[in-house]
């Protein structure tokens, strides 16, 4: 074709631009930027996780690329096998996982460690999407039992490492799916409500830290020096930035060391004290664009496991953004969810950037528009 | 059919599913919507409450403390003052186990048993105190050891911190009186006089004599250094800082040499001496015995020290001078007769014949002396005290008049010395009594008490410092100072110094040959009357009048022996003097507690004293008095600049 007239490297950047989505790939970027910058304020005395989290992106931009390659139609062969062999890790976890803070989420893979419940948070909806494309012609409400055993099966295991925050995520995002699927209203009606009325039962099975996550939010000043110094320092973070910030680098609450787990779960609160209103409104309008992307690509999907995924991948950035932010700003109980794009950390930044090629990959071979 | 029918289906599945991205999409906005909303309303309706709060965590205010002011007697000789010591500190906010901690420290620093005792007592004591002091005074070689391994130790520290320190120990402990740690009431007497901030990092306060009376002059005023700190209380740097004012130096009327000879004089006995200037009030000497040792409460006083001085039954904390209460005994007498002058009751030549009793209302008072003095006369009855005399006189004299000329001399009246606790005592006259007494029969005034009154017992109930004051009035014929203790204040920056001027409260006009007369009556008493033997060779002139107070009372009839009453109820033993005679220099008064004759215990006090302020005489048993300089290696550190 043309490509072979091109010189090489042009007809290199024509192969790697293959299937990548420029809007999705803008937006991420955007945000990784504004989380490097944070990440670069946060870190005066560990300069090193600059370099470590620019590796990190590297990788998870390859992964992504990769995964932007494959045809949506060759993961559906994935699902299965990834679902299952991550419910293995998980059951491996709860048997001789690493206790780390009291919590059992940790599995020796080699030299490393790895948590298998971030692999759940896309083999979950890889999975659902699959069983719903499979009975896409005969869905009954049977069919919709049967993936709620898929969901909640996973999900037992992980709270019960216990990791609450992961949980709700995974859960969330296999929720997606089958709301996207099309579970009828009346069921979701029904299903709100019974959840409502369980909520004492889920309380008594609740950890004592887990339940004064929940009461400190209420009142963080019933515990200022334990619970709720999180959500205090981190709110007054927020708060002292004002409109326009204090200016990068010029946090004081980050830099004095009030705020803790500055560089991950709590990067937002570096972020919104040094970048104030402006910096928080442009963070949510670039979420937002993100997940209209998202949710454009779900749209124009092909296959109904191609969107079933998209819709449930787009969600799931949403919903991270949304509850790291909410547990930062004080309306969300503090679980250990990082804020996508910016916390550090390499494996949140490779489930993401992994989501992104997927639904790269679907945009890529979209429905072609009926005329 | 079959394959339209799937299309169908899947046509409108894929609507339903656009449908929920759609429903998805507003949902996701309005959730992006409320969080902006929580961004609002922090980041811009409650920005400064946030603000403060950001202000508040990293700014920390810390406290500069002054120097407290120093004290120097009349002669410049420094008795209060101020030395660099090693402290080591807890931070109990910071520390997991404080007994842990101390066990682990112990094994660096020797902690004794009492040191430990101390510290849990300031720690139940003390609320919201950063640090508390676990040992004071480190030795060199602690405080090496202990900086080797400080990072083992959170919440532990040592701090340089200034001390204070009386380098002559005990004497003159009532007057110069201690610092104490800053306890609860004090916090609440400081917030509520406004100054609870200016004492911020400060740990002591004056809690008795000068260091109390003029704590808002020694203190000085505190500085202030903003820090900012991270979130483990660390400072960083420091923002601003403005200095600390140093205390004022205090000169005290006060010679510290004639205190020390006096106190040496008292050794162990109990009671208490006041010298003043009669020229101008000036507190010279001031002694209660027995003392304390001011500087044992630097460091916060060690409990059993403290029982120890609290519960002793002689009273050490008590300024007898200003707080105890003593019968003048017979050294009331040349008031009296100067009474009987002035109202014209007696002249000097006028005598009485003294058959060794005086009758009165079926009553026989005695005279000290078996068979009596014989013919006595004014001279004769101060010189050689003679009680029968003055029976007389004061029945002659009536309560009221003696009530009435005895007033203006400050018996019975506070003198309004700068020292707190000064007590009143009593003047008896009808109206004391029928004020002091509820019963009515008791409230009624009875001629045969104004007998016993004339040889100063009975109701009357006075300070050594009233005793001196009287006498020092005397002495300047007539004119009654307000007893200083402070001679001059000065601002150790600027050099700038405020005087406490002599300050007359009143004046008696008294005829100076009446008080000539009675002076010469009582040079008499040294010379050739009951203080001759004491004063015997005296190189100087100087007027005298011995006492004995009656600690229990002796029925009528009943012999005094001395031998026979147990320790604690012997007679006081009292002695007022002037000198010199001419032109007097100095008033004082003793007391010594269970002394038993005046001329005996008191009246040779009074001589070495006197001899050492006209002479410059150091008594026998008594080195040159020097402060004992222990702290000679300690760095001394001078207030101010």
């Amino acid at each position: 074709m043309e490509l072979a007239r091109l010189p090489l490297p042009q007809r290199i950047g024509r192969r790697l631009a293959e299937g990548i989505d420029s809007t999705l790939l803008v937006l991420m970027l955007s945000l990784s930027m504004l989380g490097l910058l944070a990440l670069y304020s946060a870190s005066y005395d560990v300069p090193s996780r600059v370099v470590g989290q620019l590796i990190n992106l590297a990788v998870a931009l390859a992964a992504m690329w990769l995964v932007a390659q494959v045809h949506p139609q060759t993961m559906m062969r994935f699902a299965v096998p990834a679902y299952l062999i991550g419910l293995a890790l998980l059951v491996a976890v709860a048997l001789f996982g690493d206790v780390v803070n009291g919590a059992r989420r940790w599995l020796h893979v080699g030299v490393t460690r790895f948590q298998p419940s971030e692999m759940m948070k896309l083999a979950l909806p890889l999975m659902l999407a699959w069983y719903f494309h499979k009975h896409e012609t005969t869905l009954k409400l049977r069919n919709f039992f049967v993936a709620a055993i898929l969901l909640v099966v996973p999900l037992g295991l992980i709270a019960k490492q216990p990791d609450l925050g992961t949980a709700a995520l995974v859960g969330a995002a296999g929720f997606y799916v089958i709301f996207f699927a099309g579970l009828s209203w009346r069921v979701l009606g029904t299903l709100f409500g019974l959840g409502l009325a369980a909520l004492p039962v889920v309380w008594g099975f609740l950890h004592g830290y887990q339940r004064r996550r929940v009461l400190t939010l209420l009142d963080p000043s019933t515990d200022p020096l334990g619970a709720g110094y999180h959500i205090i320092q981190s709110t007054i973070a927020v708060g002292s930035g004002g409109l326009w910030g204090k200016g990068w680098l010029n946090g004081t609450q980050a830099h004095l060391e009030f705020i803790p787990e500055r560089h991950t779960d709590f990067i937002f609160a570096v972020f919104s004290e040094e970048f104030g209103l402006i910096g928080n409104v442009v963070l949510i309008v670039l979420y937002s664009l993100l997940v209209a992307r998202g949710l454009v690509i779900a749209a124009n999907a092909a296959t109904v496991f191609a969107r079933l995924l998209a819709g449930a991948i787009s969600l799931m950035f949403f919903t991270y953004a949304f509850v790291n932010m909410g547990m930062v700003s004080g309306i969300l109980p503090v679980v250990g969810v990082p804020l996508p794009f910016l916390s550090y950390g390499g494996t949140a930044l490779l489930t993401l950037f992994i989501g992104a090629g997927i639904l790269m990959s679907v945009n890529r071979y979209r429905r072609l528009v009926q005329t | 059919m079959r394959g339209l029918s799937e299309l169908r289906n899947s046509e409108q599945e894929l609507y339903q599913f656009q449908m929920r991205v759609g429903i998805a999409g507003v949902a996701v906005l309005v959730a992006f919507a409320l969080l902006a909303a929580r961004f609002l309303y922090l980041q811009v309706l409650q920005h400064d409450v946030y603000r403060a709060k950001a202000e508040d965590n990293r700014i920390s205010v810390v406290p500069v403390t002054p120097n407290r002011g120093l004290m120097v007697d009349r002669n410049g000789v420094v008795v209060a003052r101020n030395y660099l010591g090693y402290t080591l500190e807890i931070f109990p906010k910071r520390v997991r186990n404080i007994e842990r901690t101390i066990d682990e420290v112990s094994e660096y620093v020797d902690i004794t048993n009492r040191e430990r005792v101390r510290f849990r007592k300031l720690l139940q004591e003390t609320r919201n105190a950063e640090s508390l002091p676990l040992k004071n005074r480190l030795s060199d070689e602690e405080v090496a050891k202990f900086a080797a391994n400080r990072f083992r130790f959170e919440g532990v520290e040592i701090k340089g911190r200034l001390f204070r320190q009386y380098p002559f120990g005990d004497v003159g402990s009532h007057v110069l009186g201690y610092l104490g740690r800053i306890n609860t009431q004090d916090q609440a007497k400081l917030e509520e006089e406004g100054v609870g901030a200016n004492y911020r990092g400060t740990d002591y306060i004056g809690k008795s004599g000068i260091e109390a009376a003029y704590e808002p002059e020694l203190h000085g005023t505190t500085g202030f250094e903003q820090v900012e700190i991270d979130a483990a209380g660390r400072g960083i740097r420091t923002l601003s800082s403005t200095p600390s004012q140093p205390g004022n130096n205090i000169t005290l009327t006060l010679d510290m040499r004639l205190q020390q000879v006096a106190e040496v004089a008292f050794g162990d006995r109990r009671g208490a001496l006041v010298a003043i200037d009669p020229a101008n009030g000036g507190i010279l000497a001031l002694v209660s015995k027995p003392g304390f040792d001011p500087n044992l409460f630097v460091d916060g006083i060690d409990p059993q020290y403290w029982a120890e001085l609290n519960g002793s039954i002689d009273k050490p904390l008590n300024n007898r001078a200003i707080s105890g209460l003593y019968p003048p005994g017979s050294t009331i007498k040349p008031y009296l007769a100067l009474a009987a002058l002035e109202t014209g009751k007696r002249k000097p030549s006028s005598t009485i014949f003294d058959p060794g009793f005086y009758d009165f209302g079926g009553r026989r008072f005695r005279d000290d002396k078996k068979g009596g003095h014989g013919t006595v006369d004014m001279y004769k009855s101060i010189v050689e005290s003679c009680d029968t005399y003055y029976y007389n006189l004061s029945n002659d004299l009536g309560i009221e008049a003696i009530a009435k000329f005895l007033a203006p001399f400050g018996f019975g009246s506070r003198s309004g010395i700068d020292l707190a606790g000064e007590f009143t005592g009593v003047l008896p006259s009808p109206e004391w009594k029928a004020k002091r007494f509820k019963d009515p029969r008791q409230q009624k005034w009875f001629p045969g008490e104004t007998i016993s009154i004339g040889i100063g017992q009975g109701y009357h109930s006075y300070t050594p410092l009233q005793l001196a004051q009287a006498m020092a009035m005397l002495a300047d014929v007539g004119h009654m100072y307000k007893p200083r203790l402070v001679e001059h204040i000065e601002n150790p920056r600027t050099g700038e110094t405020r005087d406490f001027p002599a300050e007359v409260i009143h004046t008696v006009n008294l005829r100076r040959d009446n008080v000539d007369f009675i002076k010469r009556a009582m040079a008499g008493v040294t010379k050739e009357g009951t203080g001759a033997r004491a004063f015997a060779k005296v190189e100087y002139t100087v007027g005298g009048k011995t006492g004995t107070a009656q600690v229990i009372a002796m029925k009528q009839g009943e012999k005094y022996e001395e031998a026979k009453v147990a320790e604690r109820h012997r007679d006081h033993s009292l002695f007022i003097a002037f000198a010199p005679v001419e032109s007097p220099r100095i008033a004082l008064a003793v007391i010594v507690e269970n002394g038993g004759f005046g001329a005996r215990a008191a009246a040779p006090l009074a001589r070495t004293v006197l001899d050492y302020f006209m002479l410059g005489k150091v008594p026998p048993g008594m080195e040159q008095p020097t402060p004992e300089d222990d702290s000679a290696n300690d760095e001394e550190v001078e207030s101010g600049e």
